[in-house]
C-alpha cells in the first residue's frame, strides 16, 4: 500500500548553515539533505553557502567544492563527471538528474539537492540501489540464443536492425527515471520501473537474440510491467534524453500484437 | 523497507509537480469523480421516475448554486477524462511518446477540456 508520507525516522530536520566568507560576490546556497547512519538521528537539510566565481559550472563542481573546502564529510557518488557512469544520479531542484550534466545557472534560487527519491539512504546522497540492480538482473540483460554461433562470423545485424536500439544502448543505469516515477514510489518491490523496462526492450528489440518470447513471457504480469500507466516522468527526467516510456509501450505492443 | 534503520530519501514532498504527473493524478482523480457523480446521475433518473413531487425535491438541490457547482465539476470532469483518454489510446497505439509532443497533447488536452465544458454549458443554458 503506497504511503505517501515519510516514516517518523525519515523527517528531514534544518541542519547546519555554513557561511560563505564576507568577499564572495556571487554567493549560491546549496541545501543538501545531510544523513549520517553512525548518528542514529534524523537526516537534515544542511545550507552551504558557495562563491559562484571560483566554482565549476555544474552542481556536482560545487559538490566537489564543498567536499574539499568546507564539509570532508559530504557523502555522493561521482566518477566521470561527464554524464557516462551514471554514478551522480540526485534529485536537484526537483527532479531527478546527473549531478555533473545539471548547470548550477538552470537552478533559480537555492539549490536543493537530495538523493534519489523514495530509496533507502545509505548515508547523505548515496541511495541503496540493490533492488534496482536485482530487478536489472532478473531481465538477463545480455544477447541468449539457441543457434549455434555462425563459424566464422560474429552473429551479425542490419545497419537497419542495428538502428533499432539507438536510444536504448545509451542509458548510463543511473535510476532517474525510476526513481522520478510515482508507480516505482508505491510498488518499487514488484515493479520493474523505467529503467529496467527499457533495458528489457533492448533485448527484446536486438535482431540477434532468440529468447523474444521468453523474455516477453516473464514481463507478462500485472506488477513487472503494467504499474506503467504512462505518467511520463521518466522520460521527462532522463538525463540522457532517452525514451523510457516508448520503451514499455512498445513492450505492451508487442504483447497485444502476439495474441 | 528491509530490517535496517535506514531512512526513505523524500519524494513527493521534494519532487517538482509538472505536467506529465499533474495530468496523470488528474486523469485517476476524475475517474473517481465520475464513479460517484453517477451515482448522483442515477439520482436524479430515479428521481424522475419516482414521480413529480420527489422529482421537484431533486430538481430543487440540482438548481441551487451548490448543484450546479457540482454539475459544472462533473462535466468538466467527463471532458478531461474523454480529452485525456483519447490522448491514452494514441499511446496504447505507440504514439505521442516524444516529449515534445506529450506536452503539446498534455496541454491540448487541458484547452479542450474547458472549452468543451464551456460550450456544452452554453447550450445548455440557451436550450
Amino acid at each position: 500500500m503506497a504511503e505517501f508520507t515519510l516514516p517518523a525516522n525519515s523527517k528531514v530536520k534544518i541542519g547546519d548553515t555554513h557561511k560563505a566568507s564576507g568577499d564572495a560576490k556571487r554567493v549560491r546556497a546549496f541545501k543538501i539533505y545531510r544523513y549520517d547512519p553512525d548518528k542514529g538521528e534524523n537526516p537534515r537539510l544542511d545550507t552551504f553557502e558557495v562563491d559562484l566565481d571560483a566554482c565549476g559550472p555544474m552542481v556536482l563542481d560545487a559538490l566537489i567544492k564543498i567536499k574539499n573546502e568546507i564539509d570532508p564529510s559530504v557523502t555522493f557518488r561521482r566518477s566521470c563527471r561527464e554524464g557516462i557512469c551514471g554514478s551522480c544520479s540526485m534529485n536537484i531542484d526537483g527532479t531527478n538528474t546527473l549531478a555533473c550534466l545539471k548547470p548550477i545557472d538552470e537552478v533559480r534560487g537555492d539549490v536543493k539537492i537530495y538523493p534519489l527519491p523514495h530509496m533507502e539512504v545509505i548515508k547523505d546522497l548515496v541511495p541503496d540501489l540493490s533492488t534496482a540492480y536485482a530487478q536489472l538482473a532478473s531481465v538477463e540483460p545480455w544477447l541468449k540464443t539457441k543457434t549455434p554461433p555462425p563459424p566464422t562470423t560474429e552473429r551479425l545485424q542490419s545497419i537497419e536492425d542495428r538502428e533499432k536500439l539507438d536510444g536504448m544502448w545509451e542509458c548510463v543505469l543511473c535510476f532517474s527515471c525510476s526513481t522520478s516515477c510515482p508507480s516505482y514510489w508505491w510498488n518499487g518491490e514488484r515493479y520493474l520501473g523505467p529503467a529496467v523496462l527499457l533495458q528489457a526492450y533492448r533485448w527484446i528489440a536486438d535482431s540477434r537474440d532468440e529468447y523474444t518470447g521468453e523474455r516477453l513471457d516473464d514481463l507478462e504480469d500485472p506488477f513487472r510491467l503494467y504499474r506503467c500507466h504512462t505518467i511520463m516522468n521518466c522520460t521527462k527526467t532522463c538525463p540522457k534524453g532517452l525514451n523510457p516510456a516508448k520503451a514499455i509501450a512498445e513492450i505492451k505492443k508487442m504483447l497485444v500484437m502476439r495474441r | 523497507m528491509s530490517g535496517s534503520n535506514r531512512p526513505m530519501s523524500p519524494h513527493l514532498q521534494v519532487y517538482r509537480p509538472q505536467l506529465t504527473s499533474v495530468l496523470s493524478i488528474t486523469h485517476r482523480a476524475t475517474g473517481v469523480a465520475l464513479a460517484v457523480g453517477t451515482i448522483f446521475l442515477v439520482w436524479w433518473l430515479v428521481a424522475a421516475g419516482a414521480g413529480p413531487d420527489y422529482f421537484v425535491y431533486v430538481q430543487g438541490i440540482m438548481g441551487s448554486w451548490l448543484g450546479l457547482l457540482i454539475l459544472l465539476g462533473f462535466s468538466w470532469a467527463v471532458f478531461f477524462h474523454l480529452c485525456n483518454g483519447i490522448r491514452h489510446l494514441f499511446w496504447d497505439a505507440g504514439y505521442g511518446f516524444e516529449l515534445e509532443t506529450a506536452y503539446k497533447s498534455g496541454w491540448a488536452t487541458v484547452a479542450g477540456s474547458v472549452v468543451l465544458t464551456a460550450v456544452a454549458w452554453a447550450i445548455g443554458l440557451a436550450g
